[in-house]
């Protein structure tokens, strides 16, 4: 049950990270130089878009979540399952940033649902505690 | 220098994992989710080194890439560093003693080929 519950906090939490960063950094701008005076300007700027600072709150929540599964559970069961964020961030740029989805991409996502529910059936810990 | 690139951000991924898993195995099992026993728990874990080693690949990894995606098309680059599935399974399998058996494996390399296909 809380193996399933920091999976899904960590894949929410990556997933709406990005895209919250994606949408923020797209409103600060595209870098355009890496002189050290631009970037400073553009992360001052970036520093201070409320996307960018909510995306980056949701990335620590995912960074911690992840930390926190790993202290139980087995890494080759996380890494396959938070694949799920894959399809998530598809959805929600399709839905939300109203990017294209070609063909090929659905059917990757097709591929991780089957890795993903494969994965799923098997024992999340296959190891002692240390 | 692309494979080259390509290489340390698979690798510096790959081993950020391992370290965060075997400093995260180390500390044991984290059972209690009242908000002050948590940030205990996390004090104490950022202090194991295997922890912060693994802070320090992913920093690596996150840089390598950066560099990566100046000499390389982002649809080349998302699509390949998805080798670090396949890179971290073996690690699991070998240096974790991680059970995988045919039905992981077989995730493994679906999610891998998943990842590809959607980023191309």
């Amino acid at each position: 049950m809380k193996t399933r519950v920091c999976l899904l906090i960590i894949i929410v939490a990556n997933a709406v990270g990005n895209v919250l960063l994606s949408y923020g950094m797209h409103q600060v701008g595209s870098i355009a130089s890496y002189s050290p005076l631009t970037l400073l300007r553009s992360s001052l700027r970036a520093a201070s878009n409320p996307y960018v600072l909510i995306g980056v709150g949701f990335l620590i929540v995912f960074f911690l979540a992840h930390m926190i599964v790993l202290s139980w559970a087995d890494l080759s069961y996380v890494l396959p399952m938070t694949a799920v964020g894959y399809i998530l961030v598809t959805v929600l740029s399709w839905w939300w940033l109203s990017e294209q989805v070609r063909p090929l991409r659905w059917l990757g996502t097709i591929a991780i649902v089957a890795g993903v529910s494969l994965v799923g059936r098997t024992p999340h810990r296959t190891t002692e505690p240390l | 220098m692309t494979w080259f690139l390509l290489t340390i951000v698979v690798l510096a991924t790959a081993l950020g994992d391992l370290f965060q898993t075997i400093g995260m195995k180390q500390g044991g099992e984290i059972d209690d989710f009242r908000p002050g026993m948590l940030g205990t728990a996390l004090a104490t874990v950022l202090r194991n080194r295997w922890v912060a080693l693994s802070i320090v690949s992913f920093a690596a990894s996150f840089f390598a890439f950066l560099a990566l995606v100046s000499v390389a098309d982002l649809s080349f680059a998302v699509p390949a560093t998805a080798a670090a599935y396949v890179v971290e399974t073996l690690l699991a399998k070998t240096i974790l003693k991680e059970t995988v058996g045919r039905e992981r494996w077989a995730g493994a390399l679906l999610v891998t080929l998943g990842v590809v296909l959607i980023s191309l």
